[in-house]
């Protein structure tokens, strides 16, 4: 048995207790998506008008903002995959002595308040906009910054894990050439970091809400905002939906952790 | 914002044979072509992160016409402006503090449950769920509990206690505590647990056997140990608030009452010139601000770390 740990009772009084601050409001906002308009009694009309094509209007914006969000997760996500991995393979294999360089830079954005970052990104936006246009895509290359210090911790990890040199040499003695070493040994084997830095990613991608207002860009979470204003059931209604999804995605990312650290323990 | 920036410096094991590959000569070579290899990382790194942060810490140092002036800093002094900061430093100060001690004791009721079980598996999704992605969410999870309409704020009014009879707080600057210490509590668990679990059970064993107690534990061995960690969890806390737009920019519907607000007051206004500078100069505060809590937050980590290995 171990000692440190508090008796069962301790840990169900702190569990309930704060438990209860949390659960209020979770049921708080799960009751008020079925309260009728005129708040007498209850209803199932606000979960059915995401279905009914008659309020569809009234979720226009989310979707707008949904679709752009994913899209902007999936080109975060690229760049997490396409430019942050090589380059910290990189720095591994060849330039070891740049890693604390490395990472200082790669956990800089966790000193950095969004909103600061946005006013010194708005005049590079104003530009951006003139010559790759104001698609919300666009927002992805701030994004890469905001989750980098996340992808890092999750590449890292799987990098410091796995002996990436031994594994070079070994398929570069038995002729492979870079490209094979990158994509058939060494992104198999850091595919529990990768993945998790993707999950991430998308979590932050799909939470943000700083850059994508002050530079008036339409994402998920800017739409709600909108979309509260008009009609707070609906807008409660994703919100119940997204936290729940989040919540699942970052289930799995836990999962994919503990089966990284139960494979590598030496 | 959130995270373990652990401030760790490791001692690369591979360090050395690289340092001995670079002495041949054929290699030296290749050395140079893998250079090219980290620029466009670094263009990327130098336009979105580097360029932005000066950009915004240089926009409240310098006139529309590109003049060094003091001028903005200047008004950072106006009373107004010093009103904002005072108030975020003591919402951040008290969110910290409370959601640093109740996330504590929420690390302490887990200590000694399984790695992969329920328990643990379900705290820590729900703890990055709501210290990562709330923000506006968290805003409508408590007007929906203590809004004008919100289930509490019905039940307590049915009960005879009108919790808004001196006005709508919620939608004023004490509207952000709950909210606040909503995301806390979680980062807190996030950051903090590392460094309890990092507590050996072998120390009670050890301390018991040489005749301590329990309490004597925590209080001689078990708190000293884990109070630098506390205090740099403490911190991380605090910037944390700090730098927290989303949840108060969905509450706070009208009025700038901290400094994140402010800023966006100054960068959406296009009423008074020159106000886009005055954001520059509150970015400006901000980063100071933050960038002096986290580096007490690195030294105190590194203390915190010395027994996390």
């Amino acid at each position: 048995m171990n000692l440190l740990a508090p008796s069962r009772v301790t840990r169900w009084i702190i569990g309930i207790v704060v438990g209860l601050f949390f659960a209020v409001p979770i049921v708080s906002l799960v009751l008020f998506t079925f309260r009728r308009v005129d708040g007498t009694g209850y209803t199932l009309d606000h979960w059915t008008a995401l279905f009914s094509p008659a309020e569809s209007s009234v979720f226009q914006p989310i979707w707008v903002g949904l679709g752009n969000s994913l899209l902007l997760a999936v080109v975060t996500v690229a760049i997490v995959l396409f430019l942050l991995t090589p380059t910290m393979i990189l720095v591994a294999l060849r330039f070891p002595k740049l890693r604390s360089a490395f990472e200082f830079v790669a956990l800089l954005p966790i000193s950095i308040p969004a909103i600061v970052l946005v006013v010194g990104l708005a005049p590079i936006y104003l530009q951006i906009g003139r010559t790759l246009g104001t698609g919300a895509w666009t927002l992805a290359f701030a994004y890469g910054i905001t989750v980098l210090p996340f992808a890092y911790r999750s590449i890292q990890a799987s990098i410091d894990a796995v002996d990436v040199k031994t594994l070079t040499e070994a398929a570069r003695t038995l002729g492979s050439g870079w490209i094979t070493v990158v994509l058939r040994v060494l992104a198999p084997n850091l595919r529990q970091g990768l993945l998790a830095a993707s999950l991430i990613s998308v979590a932050v991608v799909l939470g943000e809400f700083t850059i994508a207002s002050l530079l008036n860009r339409q994402v998920l979470q800017t739409a709600l905002l909108v979309v509260q204003k008009t009609d707070g059931f609906a807008a409660a209604i994703v919100t119940i939906l997204a936290l729940a999804f989040a919540f699942v995605l970052l289930l799995i990312i836990g999962r994919v952790g503990r089966g990284r650290t139960g494979r590598t323990t030496p | 914002m959130t995270a373990t920036a652990t401030a760790r410096v490791d001692i690369d094991p591979g360090a050395r044979p690289a340092a001995t590959e670079s002495r041949a000569p054929s290699r030296r070579g290749r050395a140079g072509w893998a250079w090219l290899g980290l620029t466009p990382f670094a263009a990327y790194i130098l336009l979105f992160l580097l360029l932005p942060t000066v950009l915004a810490i240089g926009s409240g140092l310098f006139d529309g016409a590109g003049r060094f002036t003091l001028d903005n800093v200047a008004a950072l002094g106006d009373p107004v402006i010093l009103l904002t900061f005072w108030n975020s430093t003591w919402v951040s100060l008290l969110t910290a503090v409370i959601g640093a001690v109740v996330g504590a004791l929420v690390c302490y009721a887990m200590l000694g449950l399984s790695d992969s079980g329920f328990v643990r598996t379900t705290v820590d999704a729900a703890s990055g769920v709501l210290a990562q992605f709330g923000g506006v969410m968290l805003a409508f999870m408590w007007i929906a509990t203590i809004g004008l309409q919100g289930l509490i704020t019905q039940l307590l009014k049915g009960g005879g206690i009108d919790i808004y009879a001196n006005g709508p707080w919620i939608y004023e600057l004490p509207g952000l505590i709950p909210a606040y210490i909503t995301f806390q509590i979680p980062l807190m668990v996030i950051t903090f647990f590392p460094a309890l679990s990092a507590l050996k059970p072998q120390w009670v064993e050890a301390n018991l056997t040489l005749g301590g107690t329990r309490g004597g534990f925590w209080r001689h061995v078990g708190i000293p140990v884990l109070t630098p960690a506390f205090l740099a969890s403490l911190l991380l806390l605090f910037a944390n608030a700090f730098s927290s737009y989303a949840t108060a920019a969905a509450l706070a519907s009208q009025g700038a009452p901290i400094v994140p607000l402010q800023i966006r007051a100054a960068l959406t206004s296009e009423t008074l010139l020159g106000r886009q500078n005055l954001a520059g100069a509150l970015a400006l505060g901000m980063i100071v601000v933050v960038a002096v809590v986290m580096w007490i937050y690195s030294l105190v980590q590194r203390r915190a770390a010395r027994w996390q290995s």
